[in-house]
């Protein structure tokens, strides 16, 4: 717990450290390189405000629970809590989002639950896929293409279908 | 890609809402979204500038090489087409260190950076198969130690909130695997995957 409260500080503290053993000219050097990368978050922005209106509208409708409760009959009979299908739609989407329905989850079914902790899993191991591709790669100007969300949402799929396996391996 | 999955997506809530009588919520989601971008980008931009800064700094210092030639070992295998002790090999291993450590706002801008030294590297502008590799170790968010979980957790009055640690670990890990068989299927033996409507919006340097 303590370690992971420090990591940021430390990282820092100790990079700074280094660089004055090494002599280098700390301000100079750190303002040439957030400068930069300034310049790159302005990139972002302009996709980020597409992305998230449609996100924002697609969680705001309540189709995606929707589409849980239509599915929960098969992912009951395949073994996977099926009041964390909201969840697991949630997650490649919205950060913010997901960690609301997680928030619920763990409220309702208690975190030590079967349920809750297929949950605590699912979001330990699963990013916010979308988010994280729309960044990436406006920050570069570039077009995301086919092959990367077909990799980076296997991934995810992979995760969903394993955690309730994983949770019940070791509990 | 994205094209497609934001009209998808707005073209279903709009859809949905009709249908369950959400409209209301669905009109001002699209309303207020925007400024919820911006509030988001002003966070980033924050955590950007200063990750960049102390980049800079470790990369002036010797210290990225440092930790490049430690993490090179497990990372550089799937990196193979990067040179091992290369700008972009640096990046990466600093942007998985972030990740591995928890630091997630340190990530993403450690990400992007490994994202344009690898693009530069190959002198490309297309999805590589080392792209690829970067973003789904991105997306399959291998962490040492789940903060936010772990407290979520505790709130709840998880007996242990920690105990989830190792499960989240090697659930991650099945995860990364999945993708990397994804993205070698994918490419197969070529190091590029060429759209012919892939086209660059604007060359960075």
């Amino acid at each position: 717990m303590l370690i992971s409260d420090l990591a940021a500080p430390i990282v820092i503290l100790s990079v700074l450290l280094y660089g004055i053993y090494k002599k280098v000219d700390l301000f100079e050097v750190f303002v040439q390189g957030a400068y930069e990368n300034l310049k790159i978050a302005v990139n972002i922005l302009p996709a980020l405000l597409l992305l998230m209106t449609a996100v924002g509208m697609l969680s705001a409708s309540g189709a995606l629970e929707a589409f849980s409760q239509l599915i929960s009959p098969l992912l009951d009979k395949i073994g996977f809590p099926s009041q964390v299908a909201p969840l697991a739609l949630m997650r490649p989407v919205s950060g913010s989002g997901s960690l609301a329905v997680l928030d619920n989850i763990l409220s309702v079914y208690g975190a030590d639950s079967f349920t809750g902790r297929v949950a605590s899993v699912l979001m330990g191991s699963t990013e916010t896929t979308f988010y994280t591709i729309a960044v990436y790669y406006s920050a570069v100007r570039l077009k995301a293409e086919f092959p990367v969300f077909i990799s980076s949402l296997t991934a995810d799929f992979a995760g969903f279908v394993f955690s309730a396996l994983i949770v019940r391996l070791f509990y | 890609m994205l094209n497609y999955i934001v009209v998808l997506f707005i073209f279903l809530a709009i859809m949905y809402s009709l249908f369950s009588g959400n409209a209301s919520e669905v009109s001002s989601a699209a309303i207020n979204s925007s400024a919820d971008a911006v509030g988001l980008v002003i966070q980033l931009a924050g955590a950007m500038g200063l990750w960049g800064g102390i980049m800079a700094v470790a990369e002036k210092s010797g210290l990225t090489g440092k930790l490049n030639r430690l993490m090179g070992y497990i990372l550089h295998p799937f990196f193979k087409t990067l040179d091992k002790h290369g700008k972009a090999m640096e990046a990466v291993a600093m942007n998985v260190t972030a990740n591995l450590l928890g630091i997630g706002n340190a990530a993403t801008p450690l990400g992007i950076k490994a994202m344009r030294e690898i693009l530069k590297e190959e002198k490309t502008a297309y999805t590589t198969r080392c792209v690829a590799m970067l973003v789904l170790l991105n997306t399959a968010s291998i962490q040492l130690l789940p903060v936010t979980i772990g407290a979520l957790r505790s709130k709840y009055g998880a007996a242990t909130p920690f105990d989830c640690t190792l499960p989240i670990l090697a659930n991650s890990l099945i995860s990364l695997i999945f993708g990397m068989a994804a993205v070698y299927l994918l490419f197969g033996r070529k190091n590029v995957l060429k759209y012919p409507r892939a086209k660059i919006l604007q060359r960075s340097s």
